[in-house]
């Protein structure tokens, strides 16, 4: 971190030589000294670290102490590592790691892939109306998950959904998107798919912006075809801001709650349960806190570890 | 090279078209009869209900007082974590103080924890103070956003220090020093970042969802959520509230686009 170069300047804000009256300048320095150059950023700051205390560090310290914990209230005490055993030997708990897992392994690369190919293209100054299409594809990012989630419930409705007319124009049977085990996941794939992709998108054409023109005319004049000048030029170039949406997305959907709730309330026979939404479920529908708490806990767990990895594998330097 | 660019404006017509339709499909389905929101094929031409569906959403959530709150908590939230954001970012970017970089660090940190860990405790934190169920319980975890705080810190970095100095030389105070130079200056930064903390206040679900309790106090989101899960649920009903849930940031967009977009870039490309 370097210095700010304001660490230079004069530590009080006394006005040198300007034409102030003594009476002005003997009562001011009063409230100056208050406010001086070295208590100014901790007041600054302070609604931050209060806010901060008070909703972050607290609650992340409180929780891994309720994860050891069961009861409720006054009949609250401490049962060590009862939680976490309880969660490894719970069957509910791995399927609902799986499928997160499985949309995670899904769902991640198929968005990004897709985002990708859309900032491509809107990046291409031969296509015509690029704002608009550019303003089109962020759209569905300002919707809200249960706006989102009400709206695709009903699209992908078996018998009537827009998703499934669509398909018959095609000659395609009826789907039974919500319905079947299988075709829910796919349907929970779609959904956050069509949510964030244009989102992601935006991202990347503001990476594909900012990688300088000299680097494909150089590897043009060096005979570079498109295939070539991608590989070697576009993906090292966005390898920060590539990095930076695997990991975000990869934080979303470990955390996916809104749209399988919504959607299809975590079945059928639990196929959509997500983590997120099986510690809903102990948390605030069986009032189990510290079962849910250790949920939370091995939640941040695995999104610290795949983070680290994530970084480790794609972030080091040219 | 004219097919060619033929060629990708089509493929990108159909990016729009598939991330837009859905919505134009929606805006028909709102103003259909209930029976006819599952008419095949789908009708996808105005219906005449939107006024017959408004009264329904106004009979069964309260549609007018449900607005009220939303737009109350998102907003408040949208004043109190730009004030916040405007406030730190701007000590972590043009002052030196001790522990800096430790909090700076720290309160990044908890942008990589998932929210989840969170709710927990402020859900007893809540209980305790007897906060359950009413707007400050909705309201205040959302004051303190460290994405805020980081695309503050990211744009008044690049504020020339000379222009701080020549003000304070001038002998402005630091208070006016931030309000009338740094805000000013900043206002599209801000005006991004308020954009963005009213859609995730206005969108916000799984806590509004635990925190409320009387339909009375519940925001669009969690209304919505609510009229699905009825057995006799009345579709267009719950499609207009969906509806409704999602024009306003989207207008709201259009107007700020410009903003917004550069906003967005500026958190995502910068450090």
């Amino acid at each position: 971190m370097s210095l700010a170069p304001s660490e230079h300047a004069p530590a009080t804000t006394t006005p040198a030589g300007r034409g102030t009256t003594k009476q002005t300048r003997r009562t001011r320095p009063c409230r100056r000294r208050l406010l001086t150059r070295t208590s100014v950023p901790y007041l600054l700051i302070m609604p931050a670290v209060l806010g901060f205390a008070i909703f972050k560090a607290y609650p992340i310290v409180a929780s891994l102490w309720i994860s050891l914990t069961t009861g409720n209230g006054a009949g609250r005490h401490f049962t060590g590592l009862g939680n976490y055993q309880r969660l490894l030997s719970d069957p509910l708990f791995w399927t609902a790691l799986k499928n997160t897992a499985l949309i995670l392994v899904v769902q991640v690369p198929l968005m990004l892939g897709l985002a990708l190919l859309v900032a491509l293209g809107l990046n291409s100054t031969k296509v015509w109306l690029r704002p608009l299409w550019r303003l089109g594809v962020f759209v569905p990012s300002l919707t809200g998950l249960v706006a989102a989630g009400v709206m695709f419930s009903v699209i992908l409705n078996r018998d009537a959904g827009l998703l499934n007319w669509v398909l018959s124009l095609f000659g395609i049977d009826r789907v039974n998107w919500l319905g079947s085990p299988f075709w829910a996941r796919v349907g929970v794939v779609l959904v956050i798919t069509w949510h964030y992709t244009g989102y992601n998108a935006v991202i990347y054409l503001a990476g594909l912006q900012g990688i300088p023109q000299e680097l494909y005319e150089a590897a043009k004049v060096d005979g570079a075809g498109p295939v070539r000048r991608f590989v070697s030029i576009t993906l090292p170039q966005l390898r920060p801001i590539l990095l930076l949406t695997v990991v975000l997305s990869t934080i979303g959907t470990l955390q996916l709650f809104d749209e399988p709730y919504v959607l299809t309330g975590g079945g059928p026979d639990n196929a959509t349960l997500t983590v997120t939404m099986y510690l809903y479920n102990n948390g605030f529908k069986y009032f189990d806190f510290g079962y849910a708490s250790a949920l939370a806990y091995a939640l941040a767990l695995i999104v610290a570890v795949l983070g680290f990895l994530q970084v480790r594998l794609m972030g080091e330097r040219k | 090279m004219k097919r060619r660019s033929l060629l990708l404006t089509l493929l990108l017509a159909g990016a729009f078209g598939l991330c837009v339709g859905p919505f134009y499909w929606l805006a028909m389905a709102a103003t259909q009869e209930n029976s006819d929101v599952f008419s095949w094929p789908p009708k996808l031409l105005p219906g005449g209900h939107l006024m017959e569906n408004l009264q329904g959403l106004q009979d069964s959530i309260g549609l007018t007082r449900v607005l009220f709150n939303t737009v109350l908590v998102a907003g408040v939230q949208t004043a109190g974590a730009v004030a916040v954001s405007v406030l730190a970012g701007y000590a972590f970017a043009k002052f030196e103080f001790r522990g800096r970089n430790l909090f700076f660090v720290l309160l990044l940190s908890t942008l990589v924890l998932p929210d989840t860990v969170m709710l927990i405790p402020i859900f007893e934190m809540m209980m305790k103070l007897g906060l359950i169920d009413s707007y400050q319980s909705v309201i205040l975890p959302g004051l303190v956003t460290p994405f805020g705080i980081f695309l503050m810190r990211q744009a008044l970095r690049s504020m020339p220090d000379e222009l701080l100095d020549a003000a304070r030389v001038d002998g402005a105070g630091e208070l006016r020093v931030l309000w009338r130079i740094v805000i000013p200056v900043n206002r599209p930064v801000i005006a991004a970042l308020a954009l963005f903390v009213f859609l995730g206040g206005w969108n916000q679900f799984v806590w509004p969802l635990i925190a409320l309790r009387s339909p009375d106090m519940y925001t669009l989101p969690v209304a919505t959520a609510t009229l699905q899960g009825l057995a006799t649920t009345n579709y267009a009903q719950v499609l207009l509230a969906a509806a409704i849930a999602a024009v306003p940031v989207m207008a709201l967009f259009l107007v700020l686009q410009r903003q917004f977009i550069s906003g967005l870039l500026a958190g995502a490309t910068k450090e």
